[in-house]
């Protein structure tokens, strides 16, 4: 694995840091979208490495912290019942609803199942005429591709129980609410690399021109980060605001076409809630009418499931961006990795887990 | 997949060809399964006494007791199965303490309906595990529980050791200065039997690295018998034991990234998964802490055992940061390795 060496190669990386203080002669603000650009930046200490005047801003761009506690309480109620195999990726597994996680419901009997592939549910599914097996299709355009291909596969088989829970979200309705924010205080962005793999960039042209900020398609590896950073920069100091990609390696400006046809086929946007953020307008993925007969939802009738968020959780802020995990009064007191007062601190791509693994010994 | 298969030594001829219920009630059934699956894998003096408990010689020293169960699925995997790490990760963690490791019980837990093919290809790999750590097997003991009431088999070992008066290594011993090294490379056991039990694979195989320390514990104790703190650090990896040492000890750990190391294969089967290598299981490495006029004679001698080439001092312990793991990245950026808090999870993206 070559690549993994290359792209974290230390005097590389060091190089364009170097450039980096070169080319910065003024404060900024930026925000990397991906959850995993957030990891990799605690992790290799990038934040403590930029000039002091770059500041970045962690943004929403966690599917597992975004998906609404409500939507949890529901995967929670429907793995509980007798009958369901309920899968679902790993990290998911340890996100608190209400009352309780899946681990628990696992531990109480229910059949809980991690899987890596939305298609090892389908072989589950093939395997147990006799059960129902439910995934929980969480995640941003990154996932979606899969999702659907189990949905469309779950057709094609004529497979009477298999559904999935659906709770995908989308980038650019999240960056243009952030933008509209009068509070918003980020000057440019690092765009979520894997989520452009499939899409493209097209959607980002109108976003960095209606809004004036430069956009940089960013990978995630530590060379990916910092090159990110470095010509987001570059654009910021010559006041320019295009739509560049950093990843090219991996992403096309018009993204993964047979991909979207997919999605397309299997799913429609509609409104979404962010959990923290609130309700954004056309921000998600639902499935087509055509396809209710594999919407969890649906079949297992869990519609009327009421929340209350912890009222000492701040991860919305932390979430937009308007506050840091170390500035939340709970962090590292009632609320640590272990005894997680909302997802930012369970998922192990939060800005509040980031900060709490890596960074403790700052306070 | 390439496993280690039973050479010359055919599976006994028995009345069944898979554990009964009565094959752990104690008659005809029972000596049966002694007789023929144990005790010829597993013979010495003190065994084929088969009395109900092993008297064994008064120890020349202080005595070195532990115990371990072990449950891993599945039993098999590249580079070992569920017997060599029975046998081997109890060798280790008596002689973690510089004890030299004499005499092992071992207790099984069967489940019925399980082979008596898997069964003895398993007590192969523990007579040859037994072999090779020179130790003795001396008392056992077998159970056989109903079909469903465990995984195939359950194996308990417990060991014990002789500790030369000077020896004094413990949790509590780490100062300022001293130099810490790992016998070899990180996660290999923990990611074999990840991938095995998943069922990915890898152009590479991913396999154990199981083995029993005691012969490199050996020389390294020749270098000098001032080691401060060593363990082998098995279930929650590297990062675990450092934090147990650091927090025992009131110190702070720094550590290198760039120094620890890592196969190629393993580094990649730990980023198709989301996993971080240091919090995965080793069973065929130490982690050791020493003075640090020492710790390159000790590396040196390390290197020297075939079980230590690829050792190297990752690190040292400070006094700043008292009871926490730290490292510099690459990138001349610092991060804490704290403690996991449960399984790691293979992430959504």
């Amino acid at each position: 694995m070559k690549y993994l060496s290359e792209y974290r190669d230390p005097k590389r990386a060091k190089a364009i840091l170097d450039e980096i203080h070169r080319v910065t002669t003024r404060p900024w603000v930026i925000m990397e979208i991906c959850g995993g650009q957030t990891h990799s930046i605690i992790r290799n200490g990038i934040d403590q490495v930029l000039p002091d005047g770059i500041e970045l801003v962690h943004g929403p761009g966690c599917p597992v912290c975004v998906t609404p506690l409500e939507v949890i309480d529901k995967a929670i109620e429907i793995a509980s019942r007798p009958n369901v195999i309920f899968t679902s990726f790993g990290d998911m597994l340890r996100v608190p609803g209400s009352h309780k996680d899946l681990f628990m419901v696992k531990s109480e009997g229910g059949d809980v199942r991690t899987v890596y592939s939305p298609l090892e549910s389908i072989k589950i599914a093939q395997e147990n005429p006799d059960k129902e097996v439910v995934f929980f299709a969480v995640g941003f355009e990154t996932t979606a591709p899969g999702n659907a291909m189990a949905v469309d596969q779950a057709q094609r088989l004529g497979l009477t129980n298999f559904t999935e829970l659906v709770s995908h979200v989308l980038v650019p309705p999240a960056m243009e609410a952030l933008l509209s924010s009068p509070k918003n205080r980020v000057q440019g962005y690092l765009a979520a690399g894997h989520v452009c793999t499939v899409m493209g960039w097209e959607e980002y042209e109108p976003i960095a021109e209606r809004f004036g900020v430069p956009i940089v398609i960013t990978g995630f590896e530590p060379m990916d980060v910092l090159q990110g950073i470095l010509t987001v920069v570059k654009q910021l100091e010559n006041g320019t605001h295009e739509v560049i990609n950093e990843y090219a390696r991996s992403v096309h400006k018009g993204g993964n076409r047979p991909a979207q046809d997919l999605i397309r086929k299997i799913f429609e946007v509609g409104h979404r809630s962010w959990r923290g953020i609130g309700e954004i307008p056309m921000s998600g993925y639902r499935l087509r009418n055509d396809y209710a007969a594999f919407d969890a939802e649906r079949k297992f009738e869990v519609t009327d499931i009421h929340t209350e968020e912890s009222k000492l959780c701040i991860s919305g802020l932390v979430l937009q961006g308007l506050k840091k995990p170390h500035e939340c009064p709970a962090f590292g007191k009632e609320c640590t990795p272990q005894t997680p007062l909302g997802a930012t601190m369970v998922s192990s791509e939060g800005a509040c887990a980031a900060y709490y693994r890596y960074q403790r010994a700052k306070e | 997949m390439d496993f280690p298969e039973a050479l010359n030594c055919p599976v006994p001829i028995m009345s069944h060809d898979t554990v009964q219920l009565a094959h752990g009630a104690g008659g005809r059934l029972s000596a049966e399964l002694i007789k023929k699956i144990f005790v010829p894998r597993f013979t010495n003096a003190t065994l084929e006494k088969m009395e109900d408990q092993a008297v064994l010689p008064q120890p020349g020293g202080r005595v070195a007791f532990t115990t371990d169960t072990f449950v891993v699925d599945p039993i098999f995997f590249p580079g070992g199965d569920i017997g060599d790490l029975a046998i081997n990760g109890t060798v280790n963690d008596v002689c973690m303490s510089g004890a030299k490791p004499l005499y092992l019980s071992v207790g099984f837990i069967l489940e019925e309906g399980l082979p008596f093919e898997t069964l003895h290809r398993i007590t192969l790999s523990m007579e040859e595990a037994a072999k090779k750590a020179g130790i003795q097997i001396v008392t056992g003991d077998t159970k056989v529980v109903n079909r469903g009431s465990c995984d195939k088999l359950f194996i308990n070992t417990s060991g014990i050791g002789v500790l030369d008066p000077k020896i004094d290594i413990s949790a509590a011993n780490l100062r300022p200065g001293d130099k810490v090294i790992v016998s070899g490379t990180l996660a290999d056991h923990g990611m074999a039997v990840m991938t095995t039990r998943e069922g990915l694979s890898f152009q590479s195989t991913v396999r154990s690295d199981t083995a029993s320390l005691n012969g490199l514990v050996a020389d390294m104790l020749q270098v000098s018998t001032d080691i401060h703190a060593m363990r082998d650090p098995t279930r929650g990896g590297l990062a675990t034991t450092l934090n147990e040492f650091a927090k025992t000890s009131g110190v702070g750990i720094k550590l290198d990234e760039a120094a620890i190391p890592v196969k190629p294969e393993v580094q990649g089967a730990c980023e198709v998964l989301g996993i971080d290598p240091l919090y995965v299981a080793n069973e065929g490495k130490l982690v050791v802490v020493v003075p640090g006029e020492i710790a390159d004679d000790m590396l040196a001698s390390m290197q020297a055992n075939e079980l230590g080439k690829d050792a190297a001092i990752i690190g040292e312990v400070t006094a700043e940061h008292a009871g926490m793991v730290y490292l510099t990245t690459g990138l001349g950026g610092t991060r804490i390795v704290d403690m996991p808090i449960g399984e790691q999870l293979p992430r959504i993206c």
